[in-house]
């Protein structure tokens, strides 16, 4: 294996391997990515940046590889969403309402990080509370995509929620990063930033200690620069835990061990209800190139049909509000986050006018919706309805794969767009997690990839839909898109301090 | 369905969200915009299908009923705008 000669360009895989080798210490490693981190400040992609941590902990980590006591992911800098409680790190969740948090515990998924031996860069930018799909919805302004089209100048959004972890990864500016998805924030802004981004099966990944938005919904997985790093990390963020009732005690396979098995004899269904009228001609080509690959390498494409597809995103634009208008609720100006500094006349003025000024436009907006289906007379014409589909919609991946063990579809609708393009009008904004949005509401595993460029230079990704917690066949199956995409562009370094 | 500029000021005022009088409208368009798409939820016919309560099937978790956590006040106050001696202090409450 022949190393990059620049250290931020490797691969989580790489720069294990190099470190165990002794051809590089923690210490290196961790110093370079904390420099490009330094000279990235025009993409915005972190919230906070943590340096003396991120060296306190790589010298650390040099201390126990000079021992033989080296751990899986030892002396590996990453970068954390700003969703994931950092213990004595603040946490904003991208709100001004947690503007100063400071949490005194850490995240299950984080500790497992942290225990494996990983080494925290800082906290990534996100859309405020994960409410979005550009990262603009930020109290801590927008982040900007290293990616630009082909002749252009014009800042493009990196996709979002997780939209700060998608440009850290793609612009080299740690090895890998954790990310979270309600309906589709790992793998939308992965796919529109040529990243690798993997929402596993609900359950797989404790939510302990992440931000709660939509609890029926909410998972942490990677987001990573190859499928061997998705593999690698989701390993050490999954765990059952006794503090998240809903995580699942079942085995955390060796994911890496089955990458390259192949998909000879795999069945990969195409869902025709993903092709969708207005999408750019590129999308389904690409689409049709993947079952290509994939037939090339011995699998065996099967048409399937997901016949509620288009009801998800207005079912989740029912449920996720729903369960974010009562997570929400916590933030009162008395306990943690933001007080309004106003007059005020009783404690509900205190509520009210913390809630106003601590919350941005699109949160107000989803707990007003939220409040709405759940309030008396309502409850049963939106929520309860919406829960009927989504148990039809559950129904039709069930269908689906006693004909296939896979699904194959695009990531996203399109390719990255211009920053204030969509914001205006959110249901032109909601239609971005078109392909995504079915998998959390039915709680599967979907893993982007991605596989090639717009005529203009932006990269497009495939998702890889599995079935409940056979992740590792998802990992395989997105193996063999890799290798067949030979994806190897990188955006340009027009955003590096000089 | 859809919402009348009375039915945006209830609900702002049950999710405890000040909603200045001129946003009342603006809010009320948004909120139609978003209410009249899902409105083609209707076209399903839903009767005996059973509303999901789990996407993954599993039985709810038992613990022993102990404590496991506690004692530390000063870490649950620590975050908090106003406290005083380990208490959250709120404007009065009781006339």
């Amino acid at each position: 294996m022949s190393l990059p000669t620049t250290l931020t360009d490797f691969s989580l895989a790489e720069a294990r391997d190099a470190i165990a080798a002794k051809k590089v210490s923690s210490m290196e490693l961790t110093s370079a990515f904390v420099k490009a981190v330094a000279g990235a400040k025009s993409l915005n992609a972190f919230v906070t940046e943590t340096p003396d941590k991120a060296m306190a902990m790589a010298a650390a980590s040099d201390v126990r590889i000079a021992k033989g006591e080296a751990r899986p992911l030892e002396g590996l800098p990453l970068a954390i969403k700003d969703l994931f409680c950092t213990k004595g790190v603040r946490t904003t969740a991208g709100s001004h309402i947690l503007g100063n948090f400071i949490p005194p515990y850490e995240s299950t998924v984080s500790q497992n990080l942290w225990d494996a031996g990983a080494v925290m860069l800082g906290k990534t930018n996100m859309d405020e509370f994960a409410m979005g799909s550009s990262n603009e919805t930020s109290y801590f302004k927008p982040v900007v995509s290293p990616w630009r089209a082909k002749d252009s100048n014009q800042n493009l959004v990196p996709g979002g929620s997780s939209g700060g972890s998608a440009a850290s990864v793609s612009a080299n500016l740690c090895l890998a990063a954790t990310g979270t998805d309600t309906g589709g924030s790992i793998r939308q802004p992965a796919a529109v930033t040529g990243t690798v981004g993997f929402k596993p099966t609900y359950g797989r990944c404790s939510r302990w200690g992440i931000v709660a938005f939509a609890s029926s919904l909410d998972q942490a997985g990677p987001m990573t620069r190859t499928v061997r790093d998705s593999a690698i990390l989701l390993r050490h963020m999954a765990s059952v835990d006794p503090k998240d009732s809903t995580s699942v005690d079942v085995p955390v396979p060796d994911y890496e061990a089955t990458l390259e098995s192949g998909v000879k004899g795999l069945r990969v269904g195409i869902p025709k209800e993903y092709r969708i009228d207005g999408a750019p001609l590129e999308i389904d080509a690409l689409w049709s190139k993947g079952a290509e690959w994939l037939k090339a390498q011995g699998a065996e494409i099967v048409d399937v049909s997901l016949p509620h597809t288009k009801y998800a995103l207005p079912v989740y634009y029912i449920v996720a509000p729903a369960e974010a208008s009562s997570n929400l609720a916590r933030y009162d100006g008395v306990r943690f986050g933001h007080r309004t500094k106003d007059d005020i006349r009783d404690i509900t003025d205190l509520y009210e006018k913390s809630r106003a000024e601590g919350f941005g436009a699109e949160v107000r907006r989803r707990i007003l919706i939220g409040t709405y289906v759940l309030s008396a007379g309502y409850y049963d014409a939106y929520y309860s309805r919406a829960q009927k589909l989504r148990t039809l919609i559950l129904r039709d991946f069930t269908e689906a794969f006693k004909k296939c063990d896979v699904l194959l579809t695009p990531a996203t609708p399109g390719p990255a767009f211009a920053l204030g393009e969509k914001s205006s009008d959110p249901v032109s904004m909601y239609l971005n997690d078109v392909f995504t949005v079915t998998v959390n509401l039915a709680g599967l595993p979907g893993l982007a990839v991605p596989a090639g460029l717009t005529a203009n230079g932006l990269p497009l990704g495939l998702q890889v839909i599995g079935k409940a917690f056979d992740e590792a066949t998802v990992l395989r199956a997105g193996r063999s898109i890799e290798v067949a995409a030979n994806f190897s562009a990188k955006p340009g370094t027009w955003w590096r301090a000089a | 369905m859809s919402v009348d500029k009375d039915t945006v000021r209830r609900i702002a005022k049950l999710a405890r969200i000040a909603l200045e009088e001129e946003r009342v409208e603006p809010m009320m368009h948004e909120l139609n915009g978003i209410f009249s798409w899902v409105e083609q939820l209707n076209e399903v016919e839903v009767t005996g299908v059973e509303p999901m309560t789990s996407v993954v099937a599993q039985k709810l978790k038992m613990r022993d009923d102990v404590v496991t956590d506690g004692g530390m006040a000063e870490a649950v106050t620590a975050n908090a705008p106003r406290s005083e001696d380990h208490f959250f202090v709120v404007p009065k409450v009781v006339e």
